[in-house]
């Protein structure tokens, strides 16, 4: 209705005005290496035509979703774990506040060591970024269960592992998602920066090799493509969980 | 005598001496009330008999045997409505049957007769985000009744409610006691609603919490429910308790 | 302190595992504090130390300078606030560093790249958090405040900043984390300067204690900034539940 179109007026011209401000930017002649907005998009559409994007897409989408399924199993077990057992949580908690607030990026180089520049270099890379905010959100999930909701199961003389059961995983089931949502966020971060420090392959290659030739738009045009795809990615889960989650 | 405590003590964590030295028996088949003003332990002293919280001291007998926990016998009502918010009103009506392994069909059925009874008809497959405060209120009230527990024990469950809901809800209440054979210890802050409703009521003084009086309003209940506001034993018992209250605020 | 009781646990494992040689990379805990002890007087480390401090706090500097007036901004005028609001929102969890090689080839190599790269991590999560503390300043405060007569400057000044300071703060805290890891991937990608530049020479030589031991201290830096933040925080607490 109208607050709807307000909405999408607003966003549409949220675009126009970052894309007219980039177009502008890019006329500008700071530097050879910042391409204005027109140039940049055709860039992106030769390569969506021509396939270079898509192939490349495929082969950087391996580690990603590799590292953020594994995470998600391993990550939300463990989050869980940590949320029932006080000993875990006593033993694992400083760990993983620790690990949030730490620039991991520091330990990839070691990892190349260790693993070489492979695919479990990198999906170790993803692992150890989305980590962390998964596990968290699961821990957090389950330790914010409502306390009236946990004695009105005791009143009805529900056993722990009924309450656990029925109460306290459904609670937590919308934290849980959540924790998967910036893990994959987290997972999109820690796959850019394994490309640029590990070794090029996929996306990374592309921008290595395009910045190499000079072909600034389409540098700029594979760059712009990764956040794009991260971000629409993100949103559509945020969709997903409002509906899950009301 | 249904429900006895003794000599009930409770301190809290920090410290702070809850109740002390308790003795109440509540009659079968009656709705007693706990009243006083905020601190004095009253839904302390109702957790304990439901055995939700630990005591420190003293004993509380249902059918003259000891109880430490919650049990078949005592349903609890909840001030916060403490409803599953991911299910609908049949699960969330049926639940206490469910912890008990009642097979589903058999307890959805239960369910809703309770449902229909407290006058949510209609409503089996709403979730609570769609319910009013009353309409929740109605839901934990059916949840207590669909359990058939002889002792229905009700902590402040109309505080969250508007006046108007609040009032209705009084006057269903009293009507749906009548049909069902149940004990009820009640807890309000509202001394309406306690001489409204109560057949006894325990003035508890706050801290530490003990009883100080033992009220019972000489109203006359068959009366239709706008008539007992202005029973002169309702307005009595008011004017009694609120003397014997004020000195605490 | 119980979590103080847990992270010697970790430390004596650590111990244990090191002197075991369960790993080639993981040396004993003592080893490794003994090579922090030994690297931190240097001057190699203390020019990288420098020049990482210098990074790290201009770009927070430029990210607060910016991000929280831009905050207020967006928060106080709605136009503004709907034309930004997608572009924050998208930037927060973006990967940022997919542009720092944009930054690379535009600005150059060296320290100005990793000064952007710190404003970029951290000026986002702090633009946002400061909206969101400003958009939910207590309508009934600022009512209030305008009932008695309260000047623009004084409304700003003595109702809205404060009472959105708990969020602002939060978000500078995050924002101070992310910097954190700003000036080490931008150190890193840049390769020749900093403590990026000694993460390489550690790694590549395999001079694991000395590793270990640059990354202890720069974790702990790194906490160290946030708890401080956190502290404050936990000043402007106190009201924070009751606005």
């Amino acid at each position: 209705m109208k607050s709807d179109f307000g909405q999408r007026g607003w966003q549409l011209a949220s675009f126009v005005f970052f894309f007219a401000l980039w177009e502008l930017a890019g006329r500008w002649p700071v530097s050879p290496a910042f391409p204005p907005f027109s140039q940049t998009a055709v860039g992106l559409w030769e390569m969506i035509l021509d396939g270079t994007l898509g192939k490349a897409y495929l082969i950087t989408a391996q580690p990603l979703l590799l590292g953020v399924a594994l995470c998600a199993v391993a990550g939300i077990a463990f989050g869980i774990g940590m949320g029932l057992s006080r000993a875990i949580e006593w033993l694992s908690l400083p760990v993983f506040i620790i690990l949030q607030a730490a620039p991991m990026a520091a330990i990839i180089p070691l990892l190349t060591y260790m693993y070489g520049i492979g695919l479990t270099s990198k999906v170790l890379a993803v692992i150890m970024l989305a980590a962390p905010v998964i596990v968290m959100n699961s821990y957090k999930g389950i330790r914010n269960t409502p306390p009236s909701l946990l004695q009105m199961c005791r009143s009805f003389q529900g056993t722990r592992v009924q309450e656990v059961l029925k109460v306290v995983l459904p609670h937590a089931a919308a934290l849980i998602f959540t924790g998967l949502r910036l893990g994959l966020a987290m997972g999109f971060i820690g796959i850019v920066i394994a490309e640029l420090l590990i070794t090029p392959t996929g996306i990374g290659d592309l921008i290595s090799y395009h910045s190499s030739v000079a072909d600034y738009p389409k540098m700029f045009a594979t760059i712009a493509s990764i956040v794009a795809v991260a971000a629409i990615s993100l949103h559509l889960l945020q969709r997903l969980e409002r509906r899950l989650f009301p | 005598m249904i429900v006895e405590v003794k000599n009930i003590a409770k301190t809290y964590d920090n410290g702070v001496e809850a109740l002390r030295d308790v003795n109440l028996s509540f009659p079968k088949g009656q709705l007693s009330t706990l009243l006083g003003p905020s601190g004095c332990g009253k839904t302390t002293l109702l957790k304990i008999i439901a055995g939700l919280i630990p005591r420190n001291g003293g004993e509380v007998l249902v059918n003259g045997k000891p109880v430490d926990g919650p049990g078949p016998e005592r349903a609890f009502v909840f001030q916060d409505f403490a409803l599953l918010p991911w299910a609908d009103v049949l699960r969330n009506v049926a639940f206490g049957l469910e912890l008990r392994g009642v097979e589903r069909k058999q307890r959805e059925e239960t369910a809703r007769r309770y449902i229909a009874e407290v006058g949510l008809k209609g409503f089996e497959h709403r979730t609570p985000a769609q319910l009013s405060g009353g309409m929740r209120q109605r839901v934990g009230l059916a949840r207590a009744l669909t359990v058939n527990a002889d002792i229905i024990l009700m902590d402040e469950p109309f505080s969250s409610v508007d006046e108007q809901t609040r009032r209705k809800f009084q006057e269903d209440l009293l009507d749906l006691l009548r049909h069902h054979q149940k004990t009820v210890i009640f807890v309000t802050h509202s001394i309406e609603e306690a001489a409204y409703l109560s057949d006894q009521i325990a003035l508890l003084s706050p801290r530490p919490g003990t009883v100080s009086r033992i009220v019972r309003p000489d109203v006359d209940r068959k009366k239709a429910p706008d008539e007992i506001r202005r029973d002169r034993g309702y307005l009595d018992t008011v004017d009694e308790i609120w003397g014997m209250l004020r000195q605490y605020v | 302190m119980k979590t103080v009781l847990s992270l010697v646990v970790w430390f004596v494992l650590w111990e244990i595992a090191g002197r075991l040689k369960i790993s080639t990379i993981v040396p004993p805990f003592s080893a490794v504090i003994e090579a922090a002890i030994e690297i931190a007087p240097t001057e190699k480390f203390g020019k990288a130390a420098i020049i990482t401090l210098r990074s790290f706090g201009l770009g927070m500097l430029l990210a607060l300078a910016i991000g929280i007036p831009l905050g207020v901004v967006m928060a106080r005028v709605k136009g503004v606030g709907r034309l930004l609001g997608m572009w924050v929102n998208i930037f927060v969890s973006a990967p940022i560093s997919a542009l720092v090689p944009i930054l690379m080839a535009v600005v150059g190599i060296g320290e100005t790249t990793v000064v952007v790269t710190v404003f970029l991590f951290a000026v986002f999560v702090i633009t946002l958090d400061t909206q969101v503390g400003i958009t939910h300043a207590d309508r009934s405060l600022v009512e209030m405040a305008r009932s008695f007569g309260a000047s623009r400057a004084q409304l700003y000044s003595k109702v809205l900043f404060l009472s959105a300071l708990p969020e602002i703060l939060a978000g500078v805290r995050l924002g101070a984390i992310r910097g954190v890891k700003g000036v080490v991937i931008g150190q890193l990608l840049v390769a020749i300067i900093g403590v990026g530049e000694l993460f390489e020479v550690y790694s590549n030589n395999f001079l694991m204690e000395e590793f270990w031991a640059l990354v202890t201290i720069v974790f702990l830096f790194a906490f160290a900034i946030s708890e401080a933040i956190a502290a404050l925080e936990r000043r402007v607490e106190y009201y924070a539940a009751s606005r």
